[in-house]
């Protein structure tokens, strides 16, 4: 900033010198000093407000596509419908693996045929149910594919409920636009609501850091879950590139492969 | 107001340090490094549900039990199946890749007719309904005209119920025509059938042998069924089994063999009957067993201690007197040897008088029907169904002789000779053949002498193929309707080609038809059903899935279980079959037409003086060369000494080379007396000098961009050469000439 407000200060110093013998254009020169010097804070301010709204306010409505779920589900009541909570939709397959959203056969059961007066369920039935063709579902929290994310360490190995991740989900009468990130693909419930990156809850966003959070909070923790907060690892694989005995590492093991690497949890 | 300069200035750096302070810049940031981790054109595996389908893969004769891993409804993986008898759990490059077979582009979409020239490739969508009809019609008006004989049906196989119900359509029809590609396994049921009196396919006690002698053949290489021979090379590296591989070509199987012996090509039959000589003059064959359970050995002994001594033998074969007589010794030294025949994977026979050498090297050491030798394993017996009802038509058709010559007065013994079809149908001397099916199997790119099967197939004015890929037999066909491939469809599938268990595997969809493709049984049983009579009732089944479960009876549910049926008693009682032949015993000679063991030399096509090097084709498991061509994944396996870029190499010795003034990696025409073909010369120490050597299953001019035009098809350059005694192809080269370009 000093640098461009050097000139002008030049200006007024030469203007100075020049006062006794040309009065008329001092008086000239001082009235466009005047005028230059007001615009410029003003327009600084400008500046920077125009890039905060476009940084907070258009950036984010730009950088997401907002997409409406293919048919309007509501949790809430169907919660009141089933006998085993989250677990009678979303549940663990016979070899440990989450099943995730619900597959046609799994709504069929109550479905086949339209049951009520919802417009929702009309359009499920007849859209879906009775052509054979699976809900396209745009799926929230849905993780990338290159990291490993495994459901049955969580809820079966360290008992943790869905709410903990997921939020009230279960509690929502009506699904909530779809939002995806033009560059990455992922949905925004990543990154969460807040473009700065603040939450409230542990559900508010779910990256990298998210995960440490709780994978971290203790030393007991990193004991238990046997994983570090990536950050920690990092700092961990730089001490081991540079002094690779200064750590324990097991025989075999790489830097990037041994027991609290990066590739515990990024493939 | 007027805007100046300074105030633009400020305006920008008040913009730049606002953005510093919006979350823009970092998450721009983020975003574009998470970009870049996740490319969004690489595919995904889909999530979903993970499940196991058994079922047998088809796509070479080897007939492995694979476990297609699915997720949902999509095949994402096969495996090899474990507990099934032939492979227990291993699969080959080319099983592995089924999957670009099953959900690749080259695949037909559903039924095509002709609409512009033959070869042309242009074609019209037609629906199932139009194409059976087109077949009925066509079927209908041979028979009003009572030429039913001139229909021929030509099938990969001719085990299992699909080609069993080719086989009932044409009696039932009225013609003889149907055809099997051949392999050495019909040289091995003639052999049995002569010296044993037995119809029966050879069964192989690798597992408990330990002995080895490989006549050429390639066991590492596709030969027999692929994964079992692994298996067992496997076992015998580690039970110190020898194996003996006796070729021109220092092949996989040679190198990792314990010792390769490079013989003049085509001699195989001289070394076993030297082998044989030196056996007999020192006595060491299994005393007991010739006297007592064969027959008219003196008569076949005269002909060896006459003709095959090791000093002759070795003026044939190139092979020293001393090596002769030392693994004649080593070979009836082991407890339980066994010598098998049959070049590179052996798709393609051997002359019958070779195989009975062979043959009787085996039976010198009594090890026939025993634990660790060879025995003649019946097809099982499981498909039995209701008389054709055959009307006078059907009859008259029948009588006729076959166009192949097979079963004629010439060729007594033989089943089916489809190398002399193209001749036949060329000399017109029999009859025409005026509708030809295709099932399993590309003719016009595996059978020797492309050219001359082209024109052949020319002359007949009706060709139907199943093919589910555009292959060369269907480029040229008048109608395709695609079969659903392997993983789409049911059928019941024998044990392969030298395995000892009476099995039957089970072939199941492990997913639903992924296009507009019939099953080729259902084709069958509908074109009987369109052409009504007595052909309709020799059909008396609603669709194959129906047929083959009643068939199958109650075998069915423990096939669908277990993905195969097994049944020991049958196997023990199939294996002890005895000899059959007329004496009860075990004949060296054939009874009714004196034919002996012997050396007949296979005359080559080619003038020595035009063509002084001898062409070789070989075999590689990276190449597919049958009806399925090499799927992508497999063709990037291929070394860059096979095939580069579109260039394909043949394996020369130094010493051929610089006779002919030709470098490595350097470009020459390979000439033979039926064509020439651009190649790359790769200099190799482990040919013999004289020998060009190529791979089958290059030059495909059908298929897509990543199999056609890579390469020379080596049938292009090689013709048959009839065997005297069986009327099988024999070939085993044939003469050439290297140029430089």
């Amino acid at each position: 900033m000093s640098t461009s407000d050097d000139p002008a200060k030049k200006t007024i110093k030469d203007a100075a010198h020049e006062t006794a013998a040309q009065p008329s254009t001092e008086r000239k020169v001082q009235k466009q000093d005047k005028g230059s010097g007001g615009t410029i804070i003003p327009f600084f301010i400008f500046g920077v407000f125009i890039s905060l709204i476009l940084g907070w306010i258009i950036f984010p409505k730009l950088l997401y596509s907002k997409k409406k779920q293919p048919i309007d589900f509501n949790h809430a009541f169907h919660v009141t419908q089933v006998d085993n909570g989250c677990e009678s939709c979303h549940f663990f397959r016979k070899d440990g693996t989450f099943s995730g959203v619900p597959k046609l056969e799994q709504c069929i059961d109550c479905h086949e045929e339209i049951q009520g007066i919802d417009p929702n369920e009309i359009k499920f039935v007849e859209d879906y149910v009775s052509k054979d063709r699976q809900v396209p579902w745009l799926i929230y929290s849905k993780q990338p594919n290159c990291v490993f994310f495994s459901h049955a360490a969580h809820i079966k190995g360290a008992g943790m409920d869905c709410v903990t991740c997921h939020g009230h989900i279960g509690e929502s009468k009506s699904l909530k636009v779809y939002e995806q990130n033009r560059i990455t693909g992922y949905s925004r419930d990543i990154w969460g609501e807040n473009i700065a990156g603040f939450k409230k809850n542990p559900w508010d966003r779910m990256k990298m850091d998210d995960c440490a959070e709780c994978h971290q909070r203790d030393a007991a923790g990193i004991e238990k879950t046997g994983v570090k907060s990536p950050t920690h690892r990092y700092i961990d694989n730089i001490i081991n590139v540079f002094s690779p005995s200064s750590l324990s590492i097991e025989s075999g093991d790489s830097v990037q492969t041994h027991r609290d690497a990066c590739f515990v949890c990024h493939k | 107001m007027k805007i100046g300069r300074r105030d633009f200035l400020s305006f920008v750096i008040g913009g730049a340090a606002g953005t510093a302070l919006s979350p823009l810049p970092w998450k721009l940031m983020d975003d574009s490094s998470i970009w870049t981790q996740m490319w969004p054109w690489t595919p995904v595996p889909e999530n979903g549900e993970a499940s196991y389908v058994n079922s047998v893969c088809t796509l070479c004769p080897g007939r492995c039990g694979i476990t297609v891993r699915k997720i949902d409804d999509r095949a994402v993986k096969i495996e090899g199946m474990k507990k099934y008898p032939v492979n227990d759990g291993g699969l080959c490059l080319l099983g592995l890749s089924g999957l670009q077979l099953l959900y690749g582009p080259t695949r037909i979409k559903g039924p095509l007719k002709r609409s512009g020239k033959r070869g042309q490739g242009e074609w019209e969508r037609i629906s199932w309904k139009e194409a059976i009809s087109e077949i009925v019609e066509k079927l209908g008006e041979l028979r009003k005209k009572s030429r039913t004989q001139s229909v021929g049906v030509i099938s990969g196989s001719d085990r299992g119920t699909v080609p069993r119900l080719f086989d009932r359509f044409l009696t039932a029809y009225g013609s003889p025509n149907f055809f099997r590609m051949a392999s050495v396994r019909d040289s091995y049921e003639l052999t049995l059938d002569i010296m044993q009196g037995v119809q029966a396919l050879p069964g192989f006690d690798f597992e408990n042998a330990d002995f080895i002698l490989s006549f050429g053949s390639d066991i590492l290489e596709g030969w027999g069924s692929p994964v079992r021979m692994m298996r067992a090379n496997s076992a015998w590296k580690s039970a110190g089994v020898n194996v003996i591989q006796i070729e021109p070509r220092l092949s996989n199987t040679a190198a990792k063999s314990d010792k390769w012996i490079p013989i003049n090509p085509g001699t195989e039959a001289a070394l076993a009957m030297g082998l044989a000589h030196v056996i007999i003059k020192e006595g060491l064959y299994d005393n007991g067993f010739i006297s007592k359970d064969t027959d008219r050995f003196d008569n076949w002994k005269q002909l060896v201690i006459d003709k095959y001594s090791p000093d002759s033998v070795a003026a044939i074969t190139g092979i020293d007197a001393g090596t002769i007589v030392v693994l004649a010794r080593r070979f009836v030294n082991a407890s339980k040897p066994m010598a098998i025949c049959g070049r590179g994977d052996g798709t393609h026979p051997v002359s019958l008088t070779e195989c009975m050498a062979v043959h009787a090297l085996n039976a010198l050491t009594g090890n026939i029907n025993k634990k660790g030798g060879i025995f003649a394993v019946a097809d099982p017996d499981y498909i039995h169904w209701p008389e054709i009802e055959m009307d006078a038509k059907a009859a008259v058709g029948m009588q006729h002789e076959r166009l192949d010559g097979a079963g004629s007065r010439k060729y007594p013994h033989s089943r089916y000779l489809l190398n002399r079809l193209p001749e036949s149908i060329l000399s017109e001397a029999l009859y025409p053949l005026e509708a030809l099916f295709i099932a399993d199997a590309n003719p016009l790119y595996t059978l020797t002498d492309t050219q001359d099967t082209g024109k052949a197939f020319e002359k007949i004015p009706f060709i139907v193929s199943f093919s589910s890929y555009m292959d060369e037999t269907a480029r040229h066909a008048d109608l395709i309707l695609p079969n659903h491939v392997y993983l789409e469809r049911y059928e019941d599938v024998p044990m392969p080609f030298g395995m000892l268990q009476q099995a039957v595997g089970l072939a199941k969809p492990v997913v639903e038809p992924q296009l507009d493709t019939k099953h080729v049984g259902d084709v069958i049983i509908e074109t009987a059903k369109g052409l009504g009579g007595s052909v309709a009732k020799s059909f008396p089944w609603k669709n194959y899935y129906s047929c083959l479960k009643q068939t199958l009876g109650e075998k069915w549910e423990t096939m669908v279980e277990k993905g195969f049926w097994s049944d020991s008693e049958s196997t023990d009682q199939a294996l002890k079959t005895s000899f059959d032949t007329v004496s009860g015993k075990f004949e060296f000679v054939d009874p009714n037409t004196g034919l002996k063991p012997q050396f007949k030399p296979v005359q080559i096509k080619g003038d020595e003086r035009q063509y002084p090097l001898l062409l070789m084709p070989y075999d590689s498991i990276r190449l597919a060369h049958g009806y399925i061509g090499d799927p992508p994944f497999a063709v990037k396996t291929v070394e860059d000494i096979v095939l580069k870029h579109n260039d394909v190499f043949v394996e020369v010795n130094p010493k051929t080379a610089r006779a002919a003034g030709l470098n490595d990696g350097q470009r020459a025409l390979l000439g033979t007396p039926l064509g020439t073909g651009k190649v790359r010369v790769h200099l190799f120490e482990g040919i013999m000098p004289g020998i060009v050597a190529l791979p089958r299953g290059l030059g495909h001019t059908a298929y897509d961009d990543y199999l056609a035009g890579k390469g020379i098809n080596v049938n292009t350059l090689i013709g048959p050469v009839e065997d005297p005694d069986s009327g099988m192809n024999a070939a085993w080269g044939i003469r050439a000439k290297l140029s430089k370009i």
